[in-house]
């Protein structure tokens, strides 16, 4: 009966998520980067980069909590896959997300080693 | 006797017939008071759906939707960009259902829905304080009051002004 419910539940797993936070991460890694840290995405996470917004400004301090848009005040859910397992489990989704708010907090995109350190920290937090 | 019935089914006719406009002035008046919106597409939803409420089709015209969908790079300050074949399908979705008439007359101008003649009308009873309220921080922020918002639903019913 156990075994019956680990297949179902790894069957639906499988199904809900292409891939898993640790398969993203591996994604960012390149030749002639460092390896990730997670210190390096807090801080980068929590920092405004000379412009008004930080990714904490929507995402809060605390990702593993719920954030609010800055603008339009909608909710956020959860960004950490600690506290919300649907997070970074698509790479097009991740990519889009980083494309845009990278451009609305830093005018620019995000390098391999910015998107892998931020996604270190996220998964650090529980 | 052949009079009588003749009398009866005409009276049944007008009847129905008179049942039928009723119902029609009805649904017409919860449509189109035009507070509830029931066009869907999944797309639509999903991406114009993520920072704010999927504003409805019917709430913009189509050239101002084009509009809208060429600029979302810079979306009223924000990079709301698109894939393009999330672009096109979602911009067929709000071409195909967008403002027409009246509505689409006033939008002419400007791209914000709040901006138009007709949001103002529909409003003006809004007390001042409660556009300052910081649950509802913008007045594009449908969903602090119409509660029903994200289905499409704004009928006054279902209106709560937070205090």
């Amino acid at each position: 009966m156990r075994t019956i419910g680990l297949v179902f539940g790894l069957l639906a797993a499988a199904s809900a998520s292409a891939a898993t936070p640790a398969e993203i991460l591996r994604g960012f890694e390149a030749p002639g980067l460092a390896s990730f840290s997670a210190q390096r995405g807090e801080r980068f996470f929590k920092v405004t980069h000379g412009g008004d917004w930080s990714c904490a400004s929507c995402h809060t301090e605390n990702p593993v909590g719920q954030g609010r848009h800055a603008k339009t005040g909608k909710d956020i859910a959860p960004l950490a896959p600690g506290a919300n397992p649907q997070r970074f489990t698509d790479a097009a989704r991740v990519e889009k997300w980083f494309r845009r708010n990278c451009n609305d907090v830093l005018g620019r995109a995000c390098t391999a080693q910015e998107k892998g350190d931020v996604l270190a920290y996220l998964m650090s937090l529980r | 006797m052949n009079h009588t019935m003749r009398r009866l089914a005409f009276d049944l006719t007008v009847w129905v017939a008179s049942l039928f406009a009723a119902l029609a002035l009805v649904a017409h008046e919860a449509m189109a008071g035009n507070h509830v919106f029931a066009a869907d597409n999944a797309r639509w939803k999903a991406e114009c759906g993520s920072c704010h409420i999927a504003y409805p089709p019917q709430l913009l015209p189509a050239p101002a939707w084009g509009r809208i969908l060429s600029g979302l790079d810079r979306h009223f300050g924000v990079d709301a960009s698109l894939d393009a074949a999330s672009a096109a399908e979602i911009g067929a979705f709000l071409e195909r259902n967008a403002a027409s008439g009246r509505r689409a007359r006033e939008q002419a101008q400007s791209l914000r829905v709040t901006e138009s003649a007709w949001f103002r009308h529909e409003h003006d009873e809004v007390p001042a304080a409660a556009w300052k309220h910081p649950a509802v921080k913008s007045p594009a922020n449908c969903a602090a009051c119409h509660t029903t918002a994200e289905q499409g639903d704004f009928r006054e019913r279902n209106i709560r002004i937070p205090r």
